[in-house]
């Protein structure tokens, strides 16, 4: 049996990919991927119209797909997550079907259980043989984990692995396994590395920052949470960043033995480890080098998928067994809601990725930002986008004061108790207008250019587009 | 004060402003803003307070706000309109 392809247009045609097909690309080699815009060119190239793209995540590298979508090589997009440029077309109306919007664990699980079809995916793989086992571990374009790609192998019905470090059979350390998979192309280059990794993540120096991550690592420490066994996920951003070394500073001082960290993995987490602070690393994503590095050289540094991440469909998965998540967020509502899909003038700039995922599993989530963005409050009446709901959104961190949903009288008593600065969201919302004056509402009212899908499947807001 | 001089004012940093004065003999104002649909009118409303404490009536003042608050709108329009302007 031969796997191997010469082309990508050979693997493209004997994959069977036909006008009206679902295709789908996982979000690995981020910002540095090449692998979506080559296998779009030669569809294009190909004659094939009306598909649609089911990729983990759009960023600003995959702005050509604005022209397919132009040309209606493309009718339908599904992602977890959408960067800003190809978000703005979205937005100002470029595309007929709106755009579906899952989390992380809802993209798995829809495949999981047959509601999110997938004809054809196509497979980034960083290293792989010639019979289609696959790792991210190794090779130029080395990505570390491809916790998102799981599924895609796994429901697909054809796959097709794109890599550009092809090793003699069989692979010594396999991600993916060659039972799922149907051929393997070598191109050139699968990604830009120095885009796929993002440089060393330093922790934030501005002040309002800083203020926010010590008040976050406060509520962590009085919220009872914090003790052995501990598990723990922040993003990669610099004020997360900043968090996660106060947590860092209070467990090594109080001797607390961790669990386990999760999400995007970063040398942060990494270090946090091999201090012992934390068992070990459950990585469905890499976003340094030095995550890189570890999750091909520490056994305690665990790949993941994003079933195990995340899925509502699976028997368990580990956002379950979550203590403490520390998120971000656009807007946030009276209510609770958290907005990551818009601006503020409701322009399409993110998604959920694990956002309500991991909201909803863990203990504790607490929501940082700070009170007021380049004049515009954190605090509104009402989210543009509702992309995770407030009944799983616990705090609310800012500078100037904590929010604690009201559902949580027990971790309110506590916080107050500690002497943090606890207010009612109201009153958040009133110190930051006093300040930059009443905002006009803005509200979209177009048509629907996207609809957002909660972690079940079931549709929880929509997004409409502007002018 | 008459505007008589080309002059700038602070900066594209986010939650700052940049203003521009050149010498014209109408007073003509362009706003530019990030949060344009959200704050217009107070920037505007900030703006001309500004030039009606100084009795400013000529001048083109090009303004590309960042998401300024009005103490920092204010302070930047006055340091523009003295930079460009005498008595």
């Amino acid at each position: 049996m031969n796997k191997l392809r010469e082309t990508l247009r050979e693997a493209i045609v004997e994959a069977g990919v036909k006008d009206g097909m679902t295709i789908s690309f996982h979000h690995h080699l981020r910002n540095g991927d090449y692998v979506l815009n080559m296998v779009l060119e030669e569809i294009a190239a190909l004659g094939i119209h009306d598909l649609t793209v089911n990729a983990s995540s759009i960023f600003d590298v995959h702005e050509p797909i604005i022209e397919h979508l132009k040309n209606k090589v493309v009718t339908g997009l599904e992602v977890n997550y959408m960067g800003g440029k190809v978000g703005r077309a979205i937005t100002e109306g470029i595309m007929e079907k709106p755009v579906i919007f899952r989390s992380h664990g809802g993209r798995a699980g829809d495949m999981e259980n047959g509601s999110s079809k997938v004809d054809v995916a196509f497979i980034a793989a960083p290293c792989a043989d010639d019979m289609g086992n696959l790792s991210g571990k190794y090779g130029p374009s080395a990505c570390g984990s491809m916790g998102y790609a799981f599924s895609d192998a796994m429901y697909a019905d054809k796959v097709v692995a794109v890599t550009d470090h092809l090793e003699a059979y069989p692979l010594a350390d396999v991600s993916i396994p060659e039972g799922y998979v149907d051929m393997v192309v070598c191109v050139d280059k699968i990604g830009e590395a120095s885009r796929i990794v993002s440089g060393t993540t330093r922790i934030t120096k501005d002040p309002v920052g800083l203020r926010i991550a010590y008040l976050a690592a406060q509520v962590v420490k009085h919220s009872g949470y914090l003790k052995d066994g501990f598990s723990f996920q922040t993003g990669a951003g610099g004020a997360s960043l900043a968090v996660a070394k106060y947590v860092e500073e209070m467990m090594e001082k109080e001797h607390i033995q961790g669990s386990f960290c999760m999400g995007g993995i970063t040398g942060y987490l990494v270090s946090m480890m091999k201090k012992g602070l934390f068992k070990t690393i459950l990585d469905v994503q890499c976003f340094d080098m030095e995550a890189i590095e570890s999750i091909r050289d520490n056994a305690n540094h665990q790949e993941i998928s994003a079933t195990r991440y995340a899925s509502p469909q699976a028997k368990s998965c580990a956002v379950d067994s979550l203590d403490v998540v520390i998120l971000g967020a656009t807007q946030v509502d009276l209510d609770f809601n958290v907005n990551v899909h818009t601006d503020s003038q409701g322009y399409i700039m993110g998604g959920s990725g694990g956002h309500c995922d991991t909201a909803a599993g863990s203990k504790l989530s607490i929501v940082v930002a700070p009170l007021i963005r380049a004049r515009l409050p954190l605090i509104v009446d009402e989210v543009l986008c509702k992309s995770t709901p407030g009944e799983t959104v616990d705090v609310i961190v800012t500078q100037r004061g904590i929010a604690v949903n009201p559902k949580r009288t027990e971790l309110k008593e506590l916080l107050v108790k500690a002497g943090l600065p606890v207010k009612e969201i109201k009153e958040l919302k009133e110190i930051a207008e006093a300040i930059t004056g009443v905002p006009q509402q803005v509200k979209p009212e177009g048509r629907v250019v996207a609809k957002v899908l909660y972690r079940d499947g079931v549709e929880i807001d929509t997004i409409k587009s502007v002018k | 004060m008459k505007i008589v001089k080309n002059a700038v004012a602070g900066t594209l940093e986010s939650s700052d402003i940049f203003i521009r004065v050149e010498p014209s003999e109408q007073l003509e104002i362009d706003i530019e803003s990030v949060v344009k649909d959200q704050y217009y009118k107070a920037i505007y409303q900030a703006v001309d307070e500004v030039l009606k404490e100084f009795q400013v009536a000529n001048g083109k003042f090009s303004i590309n706000d960042r998401g300024a608050l009005d103490c920092v709108i204010r302070a930047r329009m006055e340091t523009a309109v003295k930079r460009g302007g005498e008595c």
